[in-house]
């Protein structure tokens, strides 16, 4: 499946991956100025810059194959689409038991304390489709979004 | 080829979606003792305040055993098993037969043999049953003793002060959480909780439950106290309910002893979850492990083995997250080690209730505490399972923002760029 890599070289730490993240997953998905100006509460980007030396870059879930947090998952809110291979929670059945964010070996899982406790995470922007915005937003190109070999 | 599968929570699930993975079509019955569809099991407390509504319980979907192809038989207990002949026998007499059997029978609460158990209003907490028939009867203001101040006795504590009970918590060992918490850290959530309003007796247990006409009246403590009380919840602890395999030549130790592929001591017969001693990985024994991320993993193992795929779960480990009111916590493994083989690290902050243990051996992870500062926690389990040797970034581990910025750059591509590296293995 295509899932987003990060190339650490050339990422300049801008976080315009996050901004852009967090902006299509909030109320105002088209409306940058709306989306922190008018939502109560900040919205939450479900990809994260790590930095520190001399290198930086995103990470987000990583829709792994045998994905930890669909079986760890204590309310079967957390699934693995069988055709798409996109990891999603059901937002409406989590219950912020924070269990997937015990398992998740990337660190990928927020907690969104905003309304009622979830777990918060990437899902590839598959409701809108095409390619993810922290993608598309990327201004160096250190977002890859592939399922092709490339490395090495 | 007929599959029984005995058990209806997530092992029995992991079981079936497990079997689904390689057998499309072999037919799947799964017998529950209790009427319900699929539930979740660690989702009771959230229903007991209302957090979660009836039909948020559900584990799977409603539609699940349709699609899955499975008859499931639902308030339909086996009781008894007959090797020889491949059959369960039912409550009613009935035999039915079967090719292969998966047990994922589950836990039982730890029961005490102290006097007036049997009296109304006193309860254990592990079914829905049990939640349903406590949600009835509870009044605000409801004087509720819990015994046992492990994960269930604490959540159920902090779900019935949401509901308005009045709640004293007795516990045996000297800490709140002894299981999963060490001294400090336990502390800390004591005192969390004590500011919601429990109240606490530690390294103290009840005696004698009291009665008046066949209801709970209160409780005599072990050191002569006496409380009132119109409730109890006993929650000492869980063990596995090998009652079908007792008295057969299934191998038992805690549990039914399961090998790597999850098969019993005789061929053809699996166990999953609660009911099952597999192999931890930390501690290098066989252990029962009831938590339901490896009741789930050990259940879809078996699964895949009993439909002729092959897969072996080399083993698992402690590990919860739980929280009570506005305090999480992730912890895993070995958290109060006792030996030279192991290095402690700590960083704590009693103001803010931070408190960070992390404890090695050889190198590697082998347990940690994250109270309330669980971000990420998962990468630190994510350690222990692939055995990593932490040494080149130990003194990054216990930092608020570690992350794989840290790890050696060589692993750190390794993890991130799975999928799209050349001459990978496949």
């Amino acid at each position: 499946m295509k899932r987003v890599y990060a190339r650490e070289e050339i990422c300049g730490g801008c976080k315009l991956c996050e901004v852009h993240c967090a902006v299509a997953h909030s109320q105002y998905p088209h409306d940058i100025i709306k989306a922190f100006l008018k939502q109560e509460t900040k919205p939450i980007a479900r990809i994260l810059v790590e930095e520190g030396r001399p290198i930086s870059f995103a990470l987000q879930c990583r829709h792994c194959e045998d994905a930890p947090c669909t079986k760890a998952c204590i309310t079967g809110a957390m699934q693995k689409d069988p055709v798409t291979g996109i990891v999603t929670n059901d937002e409406t059945r989590c219950v912020g038991c924070w269990t997937c964010i015990l398992v998740c070996p990337f660190g990928a899982i927020k907690r969104d304390e905003s309304e009622h406790k979830v777990a918060s995470k990437c899902d590839l922007c598959a409701t809108v489709g095409g390619t993810p915005v922290c993608v598309q937003n990327c201004p160096n190109d250190a977002l890859v979004f592939t399922d092709e070999l490339w490395r090495r | 080829m007929h599959y029984v599968i005995v058990g209806n929570s997530a092992a029995a699930i992991g079981a079936v979606e497990g079997i689904r993975s390689v057998d499309p079509n072999g037919r799947i019955t799964l017998f529950s003792d209790e009427p319900y569809h699929t539930y979740s099991r660690p989702l009771i407390s959230y229903y007991l305040f209302g957090k979660v509504t009836e039909d948020k319980m559900y584990y799977r979907p409603l539609d699940f055993y349709e699609r899955q192809g499975v008859e499931a038989r639902l308030g339909t207990k086996v009781s008894s098993l007959m090797l020889e002949e491949k059959m369960v026998v039912l409550e009613s007499g009935e035999r039915v037969s079967y090719d292969r059997l998966i047990l994922a029978t589950g836990g039982k609460p730890i029961l005490p043999p102290m006097p007036g158990r049997e009296l109304e209003g006193v309860s254990s907490f592990l079914k829905w049953e049990d939640v349903k028939g406590l949600e009835k009867t509870l009044f605000p203001g409801a004087r509720t003793l819990v015994i046992g101040a492990g994960l269930i006795g604490l959540k159920a504590a902090e779900a019935l002060v949401k509901r308005g009970a009045q709640v004293t918590v007795v516990e045996l060992a000297n800490r709140v959480l002894s299981a999963i918490l060490d001294e400090s850290a336990a502390a800390m959530v004591q005192e969390s909780l004590e500011e919601h309003g429990v109240r606490f007796f530690l390294e103290n247990t009840v005696a004698e439950i009291l009665g008046t006409e066949g209801k709970v009246s209160g409780v005599r403590l072990q050191d002569g106290t006496v409380r009132e009380c119109d409730r109890v919840v006993i929650a000492i602890g869980v063990s596995p309910n090998t009652n079908l395999a007792k008295d057969t030549e299934l191998m038992l130790n805690r549990g039914v002893l399961v090998d790597e592929f999850m098969q019993t001591s005789v061929a053809g017969i699996y166990a999953a979850g609660d009911v099952a001693e597999g192999y931890d990985i930390l501690y290098r024994q066989k252990r029962v492990l009831p938590i339901l991320p490896n009741a789930y993993k050990q259940g879809f193992t078996a699964g895949v083995n009993v439909a002729g795929g092959s897969q072996s779960y080399r083993g698992g480990f402690a590990m919860n997250s739980i929280g009570f009111f506005d305090l999480p916590m992730i912890t895993a493994g070995i958290v109060k080690p006792e030996g030279d083989e192991f290095t402690v690290m700590l960083a704590a902050d009693k103001a803010r209730r931070l408190y960070k243990k992390m404890v090695l051996r050889e190198g590697k992870i082998v347990g940690f505490i994250a109270l309330n500062q669980i971000d990420r926690a998962g990468i630190l389990t994510g350690l222990m399972d692939k055995e990593v040797d932490v040494t080149p970034f130990q003194d990054d581990l216990l930092r608020e923002d570690f992350g794989y910025v840290y790890f050696p750059k060589e692993y750190r591509q390794q993890q991130l760029l799975k999928g799209v590296l050349e001459g990978e293995p496949s």
